[in-house]
């Protein structure tokens, strides 16, 4: 007979985990008992939520789901932003919580929340267990929700008499989910008439997102973009789904996207979107995005079809399994024409890259030019730090450039670059953080100095809420209303809690700080005080078209 | 438009709210939902009346169906199907009236299935033309208190939605 908390470490191993991370409390004390005498590593965060963005982190940099674990009422309700921030952007994740006694759920007991009803919107599925006798199957299905057909968070509840009640350990067999059947492969039919559009194209671009990570297509990627000359832009959360130095990548669109792509995109005549959702960053205007071409969507979700944006052709299915296939078929006649265009563009309207004075543009750009060539992984924060990264750093692999997208979740890189450095123990991690977002979660140094995790923080620090004050400055009269920050001294904070910290003024001291930063076995604060009023640009007005950007 | 939806789900806890969940956060227009168990104890049917544009239905159908808990999702609107409602009508009647009431109802192939001092509860089965019309019938007597049931629907003939189709 083993306890629910000793069947839940079990299952866990059965699915391959070897990390959680958590936070324990009342109502989990027999899972964290049963914890204390398995092999499985828990990293010990100092909040819920960064648990959450760690395993987020994990999940990200690794493909394989995060595993988070929090206690009833607060602890459950503290994973609430994490659990949305993976949602948001598709990433598989199993987060479990410990719940009240079945006996005294729905009577207000102390540290009680409807953790289920509380996260049924954010999602993709949850399981508030009843019976010691279903944990087996509901962790298999759990897992195998979380990472088939569009990945997501699942939610695990688990009562304290569940948890700490006595039964036989069985394996629970199939999954037998009648409901839930993603479909992998596109339909032949469709995928003649994708290739038939291409082929009539004269230019082409590839959109492409998140969901080309997620599916491992990035070859396929690359050499659908090479076989029909298309140039490919990305979303945020395509970022290294074409290395950054490849000739056919165009980087960013949208909101923040490069003039040339944004002009590109404006202009093609077939867009072909592969494992995106026309997210309204990206699209800005809908009535005018890529208003002149056919639009062919590849994705493993069928509701984002004409959820946002009509579409000519729909291809549902996972994304590596589609391109193979269409590949397969793909006849075409590139047009010089459309690349000496974009190459026109690219030379006319270049991102700026001036390394004068300490902006952060150029910081990013000498930790791009100082990681290349090295194994590394990087983080954001939420903000200009996110988006001026999103521009400037070279990007060569998927899953190396990590960022809360869809939900915009501030404090969530620094915990996520800790769970990226559990997952890669040999390879650089750098967090690119603002000054404000790194003080959401910045108590999480603990953790990163108590676990010898090396995870460097490249603090681009003007002393503002950057990206709140650029609006500001753009579109309310420059009333800069509560976002001008009095911080604290992050090089004596990060000496506070036992990690390193520099500070850096001026651009000759850029190289040499990075230098020291990557040599230290410790966590790092990198402060560098940047100009205060520097902007994201170029920038597309809320509700503009993207081919009508300011700066 | 309009659409009517039958839709199997699991029968498990929490099932119901996770489809008005859906429907309340993407900001759809529910019309009527009814929902109970089918023979098969591990199965409900859901009926759901939807409102709105194309495009907004469309969704109806894709996000339904990315629930784990829904089985099958089929939109009936244009096939052949029968539909009812069950109305309940609590509605002023004395010595006087009753004898009208009763004639309406009468018509309406409904029945009184409560009588007191100085009221009837009237019952009636059927579309919702006639649910719409048998009220308005009965308005002018002074209706307390009346409770729909919301739409069931089930195809014509040999078409069915169920589990393995």
């Amino acid at each position: 007979m083993l306890t629910g908390g000793q069947i839940l470490v079990e299952c866990l191993k059965n699915e391959g985990v070897e990390v959680i991370f958590g936070y324990p409390g009342g109502a989990v004390l027999p899972i964290y008992d049963a914890l204390y005498d398995s092999d499985l590593l828990h990293v010990l965060t100092r909040h819920e939520q960064a648990a959450a963005h760690a395993a987020d982190g994990y999940a990200r940099a690794t493909g394989r789901p995060g595993v988070c674990l929090a206690t009833s009422g607060p602890g459950a309700t503290n994973l609430v932003t994490g659990i949305a921030t993976a949602a948001m952007d598709s990433v598989p994740m199993v987060a479990i919580t410990g719940q009240v006694p079945t006996t005294m759920i729905g009577k207000d007991a102390f540290q009680e929340a409807d953790i289920t009803g509380i996260t049924l919107p954010i999602t993709k599925h949850n399981y508030l267990v009843r019976d010691v006798n279903d944990l087996p199957r509901i962790v298999k299905e759990a897992f195998y929700i979380a990472t088939t057909g569009r990945p997501g968070p699942v939610l695990i509840d688990i009562p304290r008499d569940v948890s700490a009640g006595k039964t036989e350990y069985r394996d629970p067999g199939p999954i037998g989910l009648r409901g839930y059947m993603p479909r992998l492969a596109g339909e032949p039919a469709k995928i003649a008439a994708a290739a038939k559009l291409i082929a009539q194209a004269k230019r082409p671009v590839i959109y492409a997102g998140g969901g080309v990570i997620n599916s491992g297509a990035s070859e396929y990627l690359k050499k659908l973009a090479e076989t029909i000359m298309a140039p490919v832009a990305v979303t945020l959360m395509g970022i290294g789904c074409l290395p950054g130095d490849h000739p056919l990548f165009l980087g960013m669109l949208g909101m923040h996207g490069a003039r040339y792509t944004n002009y590109a995109v404006n202009e093609c005549d077939l867009l072909l979107a592969i494992g995106v959702r026309f997210d309204d960053r990206v699209t800005g205007k809908v009535e005018s995005f890529a208003s002149h071409a056919k639009v062919i969507h590849i994705d493993i979700d069928p509701a984002e079809f004409g959820k946002n944006v009509p579409v000519d052709i729909s291809i549902a299915g996972d994304v590596r399994t589609v391109l193979v296939d269409l590949i397969k078929n793909l006849t075409c006649n590139p047009d010089p024409a459309w690349q000496e265009k974009i190459a026109r563009w690219k030379k006319e309207y270049p991102l700026d890259h001036s390394r004068e004075g300490l902006r952060p543009q150029a910081v990013i750009r000498e930790l791009s030019d100082m990681l290349q060539g090295r194994r590394y992984r990087v983080t954001t924060e939420v903000g200009q730090n996110q988006m001026w990264a999103a521009q400037h750093f070279c990007i060569t692999r998927p899953r190396s450039f990590i960022s809360s997208g869809g939900l915009g979740t501030m404090g969530y890189g620094f915990p996520a670059a800790i769970g990226v450095q559990v997952a890669c123990p040999d390879e650089l991690v750098f967090d690119i953080a603002g000054d404000g977002s790194i003080q959401m979660n910045i108590q999480e140094l603990t953790t990163a100095v108590n676990y010898r995790l090396p995870v460097n923080v490249a603090i681009l620090n003007n002393s503002y809420l950057g990206m709140v004050r650029q609006w500001q400055e753009l579109f309310y009269n420059r009333r800069y209303s509560q976002t001008e920050l009095v911080n604290p001294d992050f090089v004596k904070v990060a000496e506070a809690f036992g990690a390193e910290g520099i500070r850096v003024e001026k651009i000759a001291e850029v190289r040499p700080a990075l230098e020291q930063a990557i040599a230290s076995s410790r966590p790092v604060f990198l402060d560098f005080i940047v100009e205060r009023e520097e902007n994201v640009m170029p920038i597309v007005p809320p509700g503009e078209a993207i081919s009508r950007m300011l700066g | 438009m309009r659409s009517t939806y039958s839709v199997l789900v699991e029968n498990n806890p929490g099932v119901l709210a996770r489809v008005a969940g859906l429907f309340s956060r993407r900001g759809y227009n529910i019309d009527s939902l009814s929902v109970s168990r089918t023979d098969d104890p591990g199965i409900s049917r859901m009926t759901i009346v939807v409102e709105g544009e194309k495009a907004v239905l469309e969704q109806v159908t894709k996000q339904l169906r990315k629930l784990v808990d829904v089985i099958r999702v089929h939109d009936i609107t244009d096939e052949p199907h029968v539909d009812r409602e069950l109305v309940l009508i609590k509605v002023n009647a004395d010595s006087g009236t009753r004898g009208d009431i009763m004639q309406i109802v009468e018509i309406f192939r409904g029945r009184i299935v409560d009588v007191g001092e100085y009221t009837s509860i009237v019952e009636v089965t059927g579309d919702e033309g006639k649910i719409n019309a048998i009220e308005n019938a009965l308005k002018p007597f002074g209706i307390m208190e009346l409770v729909r049931t919301g739409k069931v629907a089930m195809q014509r003939g040999i078409r069915t939605v169920l589990v393995e189709d």
